[in-house]
């Protein structure tokens, strides 16, 4: 049943989310990939267009999913589910157990998440890089190349290169210029 | 119901007008609520942006789910929340029924083929600028080496191995070194 695993599989990713949606992509995409519900290439594009839209990342990608999958009802339940274990938790220690997150035990515990959520989200953000450089039959992508390059020079230059630093919008308005043009030469 | 209506509307115009999520978000909902509609404090504020942090999901909505049980209990943290999610709901399942037949179009496929280059990079950044706020400490960094060089065999192998193992295996790491500070000569602190 599609609604039920979708349920499931959104339930887990919206549980184990620490620090925002980035860190949750290797587990959101192990989701997406084990029931078959979107390609590596889908994914990225869906990161890219929830980057650019209204309301947090993680929401946006259980919408679109569910739609895909099962249409409204997919849509409405999956963002329910991603949405669900936040919702419990901070209902549970606004009400009841707002000391709890003082506690030095649950304080150590949390100190040695944070660390290791950046390891997670920095080894996804290489991999994608390095993937993405490959066209999907394994074949190496020069025009891919020039254009992360581009991209990575003006992004990391941080106002160096030009007054203001990009906004991730603004990057990828200009990602999808330099890609309108690079591909159809 | 007016308090009601008035909590989901004002989490449904934040909802509308927040792009990327995340932090960018925290300042709008901080003058909508503490500064317009004085729902809560600048305290308060402080204190669950603490807890966003610390619990999983995104801020805005922990945020929301906060606001609207301040306000009214359960039926307020229903309505706050569900203002919140409500617009990216709609305007996703909008684009999710169009963009395949858009993916059609050579020039919009091209886009995307750019656009896809660019996601690898945001993230890249987000754990470069992490890795600047991260205390500088051997644990955290030596968490945060183990967990990059797991995470490139289990990438590099195609191993089946999931990101929460990893995860849970680092709160357990830092628990123990915290409760028994000495017996492996590890710094707690």
């Amino acid at each position: 049943m599609i609604l039920l695993q979708l349920l499931w599989g959104f339930f887990k990713v919206g549980c184990f989310s620490f620090g925002g949606a980035y860190a949750a992509i290797p587990l959101i995409r192990e989701v997406v990939l084990s029931y078959g519900w979107l390609s590596d290439e889908m994914l990225t594009y869906m990161i890219a267009v929830s980057e650019s839209t209204p309301g947090p990342i993680m929401v946006n990608l259980a919408t679109y999913v569910g739609t895909a999958e099962a249409g409204l009802a997919g849509a409405l339940t999956a963002t329910f589910a991603v949405v669900l274990p936040s919702f419990l938790l901070v209902l549970l220690l606004t009400a009841v157990l707002s000391r709890v997150i003082k506690n030095p035990y649950v304080q150590a515990v949390l100190r040695g998440l944070k660390p290791c959520m950046i390891g997670i989200i920095l080894v996804t953000g290489g991999r994608m890089i390095i993937q993405n450089l490959f066209e999907e039959s394994g074949t190496f992508d020069p025009r891919a190349l020039l254009i992360t390059a581009l991209l990575a020079c003006v992004y990391f230059s941080r106002g160096r290169l030009f007054k203001k630093s990009l906004s991730p919008i603004l990057l990828i308005v200009l990602a999808a210029l330099l890609g309108m043009i690079v591909y159809a030469l | 119901m007016k308090l009601l209506s008035d909590l989901f509307l004002t989490f449904t115009k934040i909802g509308l007008f927040t792009f990327g999520g995340g932090y960018a978000m925290v300042p709008v909902i901080e003058h909508a609520c503490v500064d317009q509609k004085q729902w809560i404090t600048h305290d308060d504020m402080m204190n669950i942006t603490v807890i966003a942090e610390s619990t999983p999901g995104p801020i805005a909505i922990n945020c929301a789910t906060f606001v609207g049980y301040r306000q009214k209990g359960l039926i307020g943290a229903i309505a706050a929340t569900l203002g919140i999610v409500l617009p990216s709901l709609m305007i996703i399942f909008l684009i999710a029924l169009l963009l395949d037949g858009f993916l059609e179009i050579t020039v919009i496929r091209n886009a995307f083929k750019g656009i896809k280059l660019a996601v690898g990079l945001l993230i890249l950044d987000a754990a470069l600028r992490m890795i600047k706020k991260m205390p500088k400490k051997p644990l955290p960094r030596l968490i945060m080496g183990g967990t990059a060089l797991m995470m490139t065999v289990i990438t590099f192998f195609s191993l089946r191995f999931s990101s929460v193992a990893l995860l849970l295996t680092a709160g357990l790491i830092s628990l123990l070194l915290y409760a028994f500070p000495k017996q492996k000569g590890g710094s707690a602190s």
